[in-house]
């Protein structure tokens, strides 16, 4: 097992190939691939509007934050890029997400298969109570995978940084780590489903420093072949984490439906911003 | 606003006339003191009701197993009961209440958890807006009504099936099988609330990873949910083991050794209610038996609930 390649060494690798494009990522000049891309999403719960009219682009292998003040929308917004809306009874989604040029919510679309592509990690760690090695195994095979279990296990533990705390109690329950350690297995176990993008809502609000600068870290790792978008109430850890970052606000129409009010590098959205409320919600002049 | 502060009543700190001894000291509060000895009062009585049992039980059934007509060790492994005859082997009614008990358990288990699996999981509002109470107008019918349910339709449809010669109009097969129709309702709710205890987040968890709702509830809430499925089948069992009527209706009244379901054999319970219901001399052996009886009774009932306490210890799920 020892002397099988890594996805982490993968990742080295790879990170030493990508570096000049990373590092001053999201400058204009560069060629930006589009991963994911909401078009004119409303969503309803029952009556009340609480997404109206976002559309934004979400580039490949960058990091997007999205903000704004509690209630403005961004969880149900994230929810609509892997259908976890379906899951609300009362909850209607208008408009087009596009991945691979495929509409999301056309008739026919199955979000079982959408979410093998589109993996999400929730705001409060949420391992399965099974054993650690379990926790990933049962995700991949899940997803038809057949191949060396073990090995899989290792390299998703490894991508997702936890391999060597945990590496001697894989056949420990899940919920036997702490919550740092819970979150990672989360991501592990998102890892091994290989998707193309990860959702994270919050994924950070429930620990401690030290846990959230491990996942901040991991999520730089993992951008090198993932999508990732975050939603965060954070502004530091937007501002450290994130390539891209979308501004969400509630509206002034007295509807207070979430809308997207500025969309742009997270430099740009962090030290001149083009709408004033934004430069009031970041400079923490908001409220 | 700062008049308004000054005009409440406040105790004047350099107040020498206020005897702070007294205000601080302990006040009687016979409400309080009353109240509380009433509930503990409640609280005791189950206990001592329970005590009280034992008490009782234990007496007559010591008198029983001193009797020197009585053999302890015939007792416990022999197989007839005659008390005319003076056998006192208790396996023919411990085989048949174990028998119907399992036929019920068969039947209610699949049941109960299927149904609660659709309630929690799959029901839209309105379909389980009409399924729970019907489980539980079906909890609430008198088990002397399931008895004669049991007695003229069941038997008679087994008997239509399978054949006069082989089921007999007495017979466990169908005491079981409407035991377990009865039991039911309660395995469905149980089942219902363990289901519905597993946290929402850990389904999100599994939908997030491209699991289906099948995947979903087969191999994440109910293996979460497996301490409460355990307690649901284990009280289950401890209703069958101590149900009455419904055996000493359709299940006969001849206590004999049989595994076959569709011969007449009498449980424990069956056996008590028919020898009780008859006149019996207080302290013969007759008597007596009877509370030897009813104590195996109860020694397997507690005997399920400590497994069940420790099933349930052992395999309960932490979330937080
Ligand atoms: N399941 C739901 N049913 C009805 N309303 C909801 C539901 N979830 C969220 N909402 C409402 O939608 C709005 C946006 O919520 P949410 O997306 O959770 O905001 P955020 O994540 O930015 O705090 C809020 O007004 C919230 O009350
Ligand atoms: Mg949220």
């Amino acid at each position: 097992m020892s002397n099988t390649p890594t996805l982490q060494k993968t990742i080295m690798t790879d990170s030493t190939r990508l570096k000049p494009l990373t590092t001053n990522a999201g400058t204009a000049s560069e060629p930006s691939e589009t991963a994911i891309a909401a078009n004119h999403i409303n969503i309803f719960y029952g009556a009340f509007k609480a997404i109206a009219d976002v559309s934004m682009a979400v580039e490949a292998r960058k990091i997007t934050a999205i903000i704004g003040p509690s209630g403005c929308g961004k969880s149900t917004m994230l929810r609509a890029f892997n259908r976890m809306n379906d899951f609300v009874p009362t909850a209607r989604v208008e408009g087009e997400i596009l991945l691979h040029g495929q509409n999301l919510y056309a008739p026919g679309v199955d979000p079982v298969e959408v979410r093998r592509r589109v993996g999400m990690v929730f705001q409060k760690p949420n391992p399965f109570p099974k054993s650690i090695y379990d926790n990933i195994a049962w995700a991949a095979r899940l997803n038809g995978y057949r191949g060396d279990m073990d090995k899989l296990v290792e390299e998703s533990l490894r991508a997702a940084a936890l391999w060597d705390e945990v590496k001697d109690k894989l056949k420990q329950s899940g919920l036997s780590l702490s919550g740092g350690q819970q979150q990672r297995l989360c991501i592990a176990r998102t890892i091994a489903i290989r998707p193309e993008i990860i959702l994270m809502d919050e994924p950070c609000s429930a620990l401690d420093p030290i846990a959230t600068i491990k996942i901040e870290e991991l999520m730089q790792e993992l951008k090198q072949r993932y999508t990732i978008i975050i939603v965060t109430h954070n502004m530091q850890q937007a501002a450290r984490v994130s390539d891209r970052t979308a501004m969400m606000m509630l509206t002034e129409d007295g509807k207070r439906s979430g809308t997207l009010i500025e969309f742009d590098d997270t430099n740009v959205i962090f030290t001149r911003p083009k709408d004033k409320r934004t430069e009031d919600y970041v400079s923490g002049r908001f409220g | 606003m700062t008049q308004a502060l000054s005009s409440l009543p406040v105790t004047d700190p350099q107040d020498r006339h206020v005897d702070w001894a007294a205000r601080l000291r302990r006040k009687p509060r016979p409400v309080e003191t009353v109240v509380q000895g009433l509930l503990f009062l409640c609280g005791a009585i189950s206990i001592l009701t329970t005590l009280g049992i034992l008490l009782v039980l234990g007496n007559e059934s010591l008198a029983f197993f001193t009797d020197p007509e009585v053999n302890v060790f015939e007792f416990f492994t022999g197989t007839h009961w005659q008390p005319q005859t003076g056998d006192f082997g208790v396996w023919p009614l411990v085989n048949a209440t174990l028998m119907t008990s399992a036929i019920a358990m068969v039947v209610a288990m699949p049941l109960g958890i299927f149904a609660a699996i659709y309630l929690s999981e799959y029901a839209a509002p309105r379909a389980k807006a009409i399924l729970k109470p019907t489980l539980e107008i079906l909890a609430g019918i008198p088990t002397v009504v399931f008895g004669f349910f049991a007695l003229t339709f069941i038997t008679p449809l087994l008997r239509s099936i399978f054949g006069e010669d082989t089921v007999q109009i007495y017979n466990n097969a169908s005491a079981g099988l409407v035991m377990g129709l009865m039991i039911v309702p309660l395995i469905a709710s149980m089942s219902e609330d363990a289901l519905s205890a597993v946290p929402r987040t850990l389904r999100e968890g599994a939908y997030g990873l491209g699991a289906t709702k099948l995947e979903t509830t087969v191999q994440v809430v109910l293996p979460a949910a497996l301490s409460g499925l355990v307690a649901a089948f284990i009280i289950g069992v401890s209703r069958a083991v101590g149900e009455t009527m419904i055996v000493a209706i359709a299940a006969g009244a001849t206590s004999q050794l049989t595994f076959n379901p569709f011969e007449a054999a009498e449980t424990i319970t069956g056996h008590i209610a028919r020898i009780s219901g008859g006149d019996l001399s207080y302290g013969s052996l007759d008597y007596t038996s009877l509370f030897a009886l009813a104590l195996t009774l109860f020694v397997i009932t507690l005997g399920l609930n400590l497994v069940s306490r420790w099933l349930v210890n052992r395999f309960r799920e932490q979330y937080d």
